[in-house]
């Protein structure tokens, strides 16, 4: 381990963003649904979401100024980090109720882990937010881990 | 139309093979609101991150495998838990195939265990993943 990540770095793990409220409609599950290759009709009417249209939902829309030269939005949850290239990773999902259009949902975001790894071609660091979405009322609707790659 | 009492762990899924265009980058990446050079900058990609070639957004190989499960479930069920990762990257103009199988299958809870995978055209797992199904109209 070259030990890239500082005590105060790694502070941050345990801290959550601020909710988010999206209200979800037809025409935004119909694009994700086409865009994403969905046959089946319910998707692409938009009668349902599609299991994974809340990362289209719930990606951060931020003004141009905050985008990193390579086009992507450093994650706010994140410390200043040395490494900056993102690479996907993955995503593991519990699902409790389906996603219609007109459903308001509200999403909370966790840093729950950093941690460094030693890479084919350099160290990597890899982070996971835990997402937790519900309606309004706090009637559950997903949790999900997403974990993400800097190199 | 999807039986518990017929199926046999080892099953395997329909599969679907993906190739996906500029048009497919683009609308995916549009749809989320990604502006990552890598998925549509050719110059970008290749030369500042030494990729071959325009990148597919990773949760792009993702809901390619729900779609998997989605089109054998049809209305006979519902998606649980879903999982994937992504192991190596996926470029502009390859064919992608999308897969899954039964791994298990819980008759009490009536919940059905998948093992789900796309590969590339040299036969790599790419995206391995899994999910759990559980049958029957529950919401319905």
């Amino acid at each position: 381990m070259s030990g890239l990540l500082t005590p105060g770095m790694l502070a941050h793990v345990g801290h959550s963003g601020p909710p988010r409220t999206e209200l979800v409609t037809r025409r935004d599950i119909r694009k994700y649904a086409i865009a994403s290759g969905h046959r089946l009709r319910k998707y692409l009417d938009g009668d349902e979401a599609p299991p994974l249209f809340h990362v289209a939902l719930f990606w951060d829309v931020v003004e141009k100024a905050e985008l990193s030269p390579d086009g992507v939005s450093v994650d706010p949850l994140l410390p200043e980090l040395p490494l900056r290239r993102a690479m996907a990773g993955g995503i593991s999902v519990r699902y409790h109720r389906p996603v219609r259009p007109g459903d308001t949902l509200v999403a909370r975001r966790t840093l729950t882990d950093l941690y460094e790894k030693a890479g084919r071609s350099g160290p990597l660091l890899f982070y996971e937010v835990t997402l937790e979405v519900t309606l309004e009322s706090g009637e559950p609707v997903l949790t999900e881990k997403t974990t993400r790659l800097l190199r | 139309m999807v039986d518990l009492a017929t199926l046999a762990v080892g099953s395997a899924l329909p599969q679907r093979d993906h190739r996906p265009d500029e048009i497919d980058l683009f609308l995916y990446n549009a749809a989320l609101w990604n502006a990552h050079r890598i998925h549509y900058d050719q110059a970008y990609a290749t030369r500042v991150e030494g990729y071959p070639g325009l990148v597919v957004p990773g949760p792009h190989l993702g809901d390619w495998l729900t779609q998997v499960v989605l089109e054998w479930i049809g209305d006979d069920g519902v998606l649980v838990e879903f999982a994937y990762s992504n192991r190596r990257a996926a470029y502009l103009g390859e064919t992608l195939r999308a897969a899954g199988r039964v791994s298990g299958i819980d008759r009490e809870r009536s919940e059905v265990t998948l093992e789900l995978e796309i590969r590339n055209q040299r036969d790599e797992v790419i995206t391995p993943g899994s999910a759990v199904v559980r049958l029957g109209r529950a919401h319905a």
